[in-house]
């Protein structure tokens, strides 16, 4: 019932602008076109204006109600993310003096030159001095920003520092896993032939390398002040490690291993300080459309002291010792795995 | 019906003593439907493109719906989509199908078939002096093949497992694996055959552009007299000639991979617990076939509205437009560029960084021709004299967004900026404010200005004002705070961001654009009827040249017939722009230079 009302009553407001429409160019035929044309000249020259400087308030009262909520006020919660940072206010200054200046000369210049009786518009068709202006003027800015950017571009995406702590972040429908490589550092092999409902990352626990491999799911801990590098895998459609608070994302692409890296520079503990927020938590958002609950698919990351880390990592069993229980983790158990499939397979010669 | 024989019997009659005179007789069937005269042909795409426009239109107000109020439900969704909304309250499938939609109909189906077939078809013949197109019978097929993709595209939304819901650029292995999501089924396939279709009407309606504007000009018509828009609709010809076979090759791959088996794109995939097969394919090839034609698409969509919006400002300054030939030259500027660009839509998807760093300094480029356009509309301004025609208020408008989306282009090409604003809202905001918004108004431009010589009548005046004023204002208050929720990471697609801490800042943001663009909405609604109203019982045209303009078209009868001028072609003696020269308001193409004039600078 209230849907009908509503509909019938946006209806009536319908019929009655037409109305009003109607009857403005019947009134428009008896006061004759030039006439009104030329009130409706300076009504819409006027409202120009209007749109221009209420368009510039609006602006900047747009910055006052929401700047403060962006990220930008509270900084880059990663060392590399500064630069981009730094990028942003940069491109701002200049692009937003573009903005004004090209803005408030399109709007005054509809306002000063509208239509006037006895008035005859500049016949000036061209004036290659000022073209060649504002060809290289733009041009230098632009190198400037090229300049900045790539410097910066290629700091944040060269090799991650040789001391930098590996996870490996896998993404599926729709969900976030890790996976860490223990106390030898290397990463065991996966081959997403082996997935099953348990081994659900496709680790080959053949190799050694797996064995003290720690698998954790939604939530990863990383340390402060220390480069992290993420190595990134997807399973099944492409989805997208979004760090917002660390300014970075990457995409995880099935078959094809990507990788970013970035040193954390506040605590978790720290930010919820200063946010003044108790819920704060730095979430991993999929930032590429991966099905019906990309909108769900989250993670979280912690970032905590040294200590903290060293604390909870050595809390984490790992991944073949929760697969196998029954069988401690040891290097040599391996072998056995080995011998009891060398003696259903032909030895190797 | 009895409205429309009037205006049949009109037109037949307005072009009974035309030179070129029509050897049969027309039927309803020949003149309306099967129509191969151009001017027809645009309208059909007109209409058709307005009709999507409204459905697209209403797809993006009914997902704003779910953004604005998340927590709330509205039986009347569950009277319209059924279980698409069970409750009242849209499932995150049918969210995405949606949202799909709405960029699918209005990139495609609006703003290119809508906008160039609509103003090429129209305005390339009558402007460079020719009696139609190079091929009228290819032409018809043109819209004939738009209309098959039209019905393919409407028939998947009534599909069981819903239309393609992967996003518009389709990326695999999402669109490509039924599993993965519901949309990826059939629906996937009709968005697929139907692009394929849609692909042959661009290039039968490309090819025929551009013959006709190389070879059909008339007597005098040299390519530096062309209207600007001439030159803008032709190389939007050219890119779509150049880049929408690469769309169908990709295209083809992508349903070979879907039905055949084969592993293009697909690669090391577990999906819904199951193990696939495919192996050494690769998901990033998919999108650089698709961004090949994806860029280029953008300055498909905004060429047109750029050269149109160049030649109604020219016209109600009452001066020539600064730099012509530094116009010409941008958009063939932007034109190559348009295909140097691309992989700049792919800076996260683990791409080379040095290949990257290429695509930043050509993308970047970009901005120096867009500030050139820029920099000769203001002055074409300066020391103008203006009137303020709906045409005119529009074609202002748009370059006033340009300038706004424009400049957040060189946020975006910024490798080390994207990083962080990659798929958020700040992407949203900057391409819906220069290619959405900026070439509807180029379009909406473009119908105010030359429905009269489309129709033989003026829309209502008032109602375009109404227009102008709530959508220019209306657009900004949507998609300028967008750019905030941009900085702060929100990432685009979401259904609901209640679930996060980092984006739920923002609820009472997002119901205020939801409310707004509800109200703008409507008013478009306001538009389509008084386009409609006034074809019928417009105020009747009774000057053959009503804005004082030098352009051929404007040298025809009111109502032209089949053939656009009843008696010779006229011959072209000057370019387009001879306003305010030698105190003269302004001298028509086809009035031959003086002896006395003085020659040009």
């Amino acid at each position: 019932m209230k849907e009908f009302l509503m509909i019938a009553l946006g209806i009536l407001l319908f019929v009655v602008i037409f109305q009003i429409a109607k009857a403005s160019e019947y009134v428009s035929v008896l006061k004759g076109e030039n006439k009104t044309r030329k009130q409706n000249n300076r009504i819409n020259a006027f409202m120009l204006i209007g749109l221009l400087v209420f368009g510039l308030i609006g602006v900047w009262y747009c910055n006052e109600l929401y700047f403060g909520k962006t990220l930008f006020p509270q900084g880059s919660a990663s060392v590399e993310g500064e630069k981009v940072d730094t990028m942003l206010y940069v491109t701002i200054a200049i692009t937003g003096a573009v903005f004004v200046i090209t803005q408030v000369l399109l709007f005054w210049f509809c306002f000063k030159y509208q239509e006037k009786d006895g008035k005859k518009a500049y016949f000036f068709p061209h004036n290659t001095k000022l073209e060649l202006i504002w060809t290289t003027v733009p041009a230098i800015f632009l190198t400037v920003l090229v300049v900045i950017g790539l410097k910066f571009w290629f700091k944040i995406t060269g090799d991650a520092p040789k001391d930098a702590i590996v996870v490996e972040v896998t993404g599926h429908q729709f969900a976030w896993e890790f996976r860490y490589p223990g106390a030898d550092k290397v990463l065991g092999k996966t081959n997403y032939k082996l997935y099953t409902a348990k081994n659900s990352l496709g680790v080959d626990f053949e190799d050694p390398a797996s064995l003290d491999d720690i698998h954790v799911n939604t939530t990863m801990h990383i340390p402060v002040g220390v480069p992290v590098k993420m190595v990134i895998h997807s399973q099944d459609v492409i989805h997208d490690v979004g760090l917002p608070h660390f300014r970075l994302k990457m995409d995880a692409v099935p078959g094809i291993p990507t990788t970013q890296w970035f040193t954390p520079k506040i605590t978790t503990a720290e930010m919820k300080k200063k946010t003044n927020n108790p819920d704060f938590n730095y979430e991993i958002a999929c930032d590429q459309l991966c099905g019906a609950s990309h909108y769900a698919m989250r993670g979280v990351i912690i970032v905590e002291t040294m200590e903290e880390y060293k604390k909870w990592l050595a809390e984490q069993k790992s991944e073949y010792s929760t697969l196998f229980p029954a069988k401690p983790m040891e290097p040599v158990k391996a072998d056995t795995v080995k011998n009891q499939i060398s003696q259903v397979l032909p030895e190797k010669k | 019906m009895s409205s429309v024989a009037t205006l049949h019997h009109a037109d037949v009659h307005g072009s009974h003593d035309a030179h070129h005179e029509h050897h049969h007789h027309e039927t309803f069937i020949t003149k309306y439907v099967f129509s191969q005269d151009h001017k027809m042909i645009a309208k059909q795409f007109l209409v058709t493109g307005i009709i999507w426009a409204i459905i697209g239109g209403l797809f993006s107000v009914v997902f704003r719906f779910q953004l604005g109020y998340p927590e709330s439900t509205f039986p009347w969704m569950e009277d319209i989509f059924g279980h698409w909304a069970a409750g009242g309250k849209l499932k995150p499938e049918f969210y995405y199908a949606l949202v799909t939609m709405h960029g699918t109909i209005l990139v495609f189906f609006v703003l290119t078939a809508g906008l160039s077939g609509t103003f090429a078809n129209f305005l390339i013949p009558l402007q460079v002096g020719a009696r139609d197109m190079a091929s009228p019978m290819l032409n018809m097929l043109s819209y004939w093949f738009f209309f098959l993709a039209s019905v393919i595209m409407f028939a998947s939304l009534f599909i069981q497992t819903g239309p393609a819901s992967g996003g518009w650029t389709i990326y695999p292995p999402l669109s490509a694996l039924g599993d993965a999501s519901s949309g990826a089924k059939l629906g996937m396939d009709f968005w697929l055959v139907s692009m394929a279709m849609f692909i042959v009407s661009s290039l039968l309606g490309g090819l025929n552009y551009i013959t006709t504007i190389l070879n059909m000009r008339t007597k005098g018509m040299s390519m530096t007299r062309l209207p600007l828009t001439v030159w803008a609709l032709f190389f939007t010809a050219v890119l779509g000639v150049l880049s929408f076979p690469v769309l169908l090759s990709g295209a083809i791959l992508l349903l070979f991979d879907r039905n055949l088996g084969t592993s293009f794109y697909l690669s090391d995939i577990v999906v819904a617990g199951k193990i696939l097969p495919n192996e050494g394919g690769s998901a990033i090839l998919f999108q650089h076939l698709f961004w090949f034609l994806g860029h280029p698409e953008v300055y498909i969509i905004l060429l047109p509205a750029m050269g149109m919006s160049s030649e109604i400002i020219s016209v109600n300054s009452r001066k020539p437009i600064f730099g012509y030939m530094a116009m010409v030259g941008s958009i063939f500027a932007i034109a190559i560029l348009a295909f140097l660009v691309w992989a700049h839509h792919m800076f996260v998807t683990g791409l080379n960084p040095f290949l990257g760093s290429v695509f930043v300094l050509l993308t970047l480029l970009i901005a120096v021709p867009s500030a050139i356009k820029v920099f000769n509309w203001l002055t074409t301004l300066w020391r103008a004299n203006i009137r303020f025609t709906p045409a005119m208020l529009f074609a202002i408008g748009f370059v006033s967004l340009f300038i706004s989306g424009g400049l957040t282009g060189i946020f975006l090409g910024n490798s080390a900026l994207d990083l962080h604003l990659h798929d958020t809202y700040f992407v949203v905001a900057h391409f819906h404010i220069v290619m959405g918004v900026a070439s509807f108004f180029g379009m909406f431009a473009g119908v105010y200005h030359w429905f009269p010589k489309m129709f033989g009548r003026y829309l209502n005046n008032t109602l375009a004002y109404i227009h102008f004023w709530v959508t220019i204002v209306g657009a900004y208050l949507i998609f300028w705070p967008m750019h905030y929720q941009g900085l702060s990471g929100m990432p685009r697609r979401y259904y609901d961001f209640s679930g996060w801490t980092s984006f739920n800042m923002f609820s009472g943001l997002n119901e205020f654009i939801s409310f707004v663009a509800l109200i703008v909405f409507c008013v478009q609604l306001l538009f389509v009827f008084n386009f409609f109203y006034s074809m019928f019982k417009g105020r009747k045209v009774t000057d053959s040249n009503p804005w004082g303009s030098n352009t051929l078209e404007w040298t025809t009868p009111i109502n032209p017939g089949h053939g656009n001028w009843p008696g010779e072609i006229p011959e072209v003696y000057r370019g387009a722009y001879d306003y305010a020269k030698d105190g003269k308001e302004f001298i028509p193409q086809n009035t031959p230079v003086g002896d006395d004039e003085s020659t040009h600078h």
